[in-house]
């Protein structure tokens, strides 16, 4: 979890906790590159139409602003790519701008699997975890949902560690 | 909102909304509410965007939350466009619509 030492945003990750970021982070680049499609309802997500009832100005909005849009995704989890430690972990220092790019990048990764996981509003994540595991634990829902709590609690480590700048 | 008596003058011409043609209306920026983005990181944003004060990020955040949709800026279409776009940046689902 992250803390702030001066005006440095530190974090110590163990070896499988920095495999599940770079997995996380790889996939979101993939999903914004070779993998990038509109009826994805992941896609759909992280480039919502900004006219629900307009698809041609949609479009247009989409026409001037999606390139610079995914650039900025596909970089932001380039940041956490780049910051990451070897496959043995160890420590994450970031300055001001990598923190703010690991904090959008986190997001994204949360909201990807918020979309394929189903969460809804009011879903208990305890409860759903508890369900998966009496019914599989060694089922992939189990380790998505786990994973999915875990950057939860990174990202808010870390966005309270930039608010305590105040 | 009511309660409140009329006062008791000569009431004076205000311009009639439908009489203002559509298209010199202002735009709106919604951003809608979703169960993913946590509500300290949702404020965080509205802070960071748009400068608005820790009560004021806050108190949208809450109408986000709580009504499901909140109007966080209003202005020129292409002001609007440009905000929804960094919404988006942020991860917020972000529509723009007329006022």
């Amino acid at each position: 979890m992250f803390r702030r030492q001066g005006d440095r945003y530190v974090a110590t990750f163990a070896v499988d906790e920095v495999r599940v970021l770079r997995k996380v982070a790889s996939e979101v680049v993939g999903l914004l590159t070779d993998g990038f499609d509109h009826s994805d309802p992941v896609v759909g997500r992280l480039f919502p139409e900004v006219y629900p009832d307009d698809p041609r100005s949609t479009a247009e909005f989409r026409r001037y602003t999606e390139g610079d849009l995914k650039t900025a995704k596909i970089d932001q989890a380039g940041a956490i790519l780049a910051a990451l430690p070897g496959e043995t972990g160890g420590e994450v220092r970031l300055d001001a701008e990598a923190a703010e790019a690991w904090l959008r990048a986190l997001n994204d990764a949360r909201l990807a699997m918020g979309v394929r996981l189903e969460i809804k509003d009011g879903t208990d994540l305890g409860e759903e975890l508890d369900e998966a595991v009496a019914e599989d634990p060694t089922s992939s829902r189990v380790f998505q949902l786990s994973v999915y709590a875990y950057l939860g609690y990174l990202q808010e480590s870390l966005l309270n560690a930039l608010i305590d700048e105040a | 909102m009511g309660g409140m008596a009329a006062p008791q003058v000569a009431p004076v011409e205000t311009p009639d909304t439908e009489e203002v043609p559509a298209s010199d209306r202002p735009w709106v920026t919604i951003v809608w509410d979703d169960p993913v983005n946590l509500m300290t990181y949702v404020t965080w944003v509205f802070q960071k965007l748009f400068g608005y004060s820790r009560e004021k990020a806050e108190k949208l955040m809450l109408d986000v939350h709580h009504k499901g949709r909140a109007v966080v800026s209003s202005g020129a279409r292409e002001r609007m466009e440009h905000d929804a776009s960094q919404l988006h940046a942020y991860g917020l689902w972000a529509t723009v619509d007329r006022s």
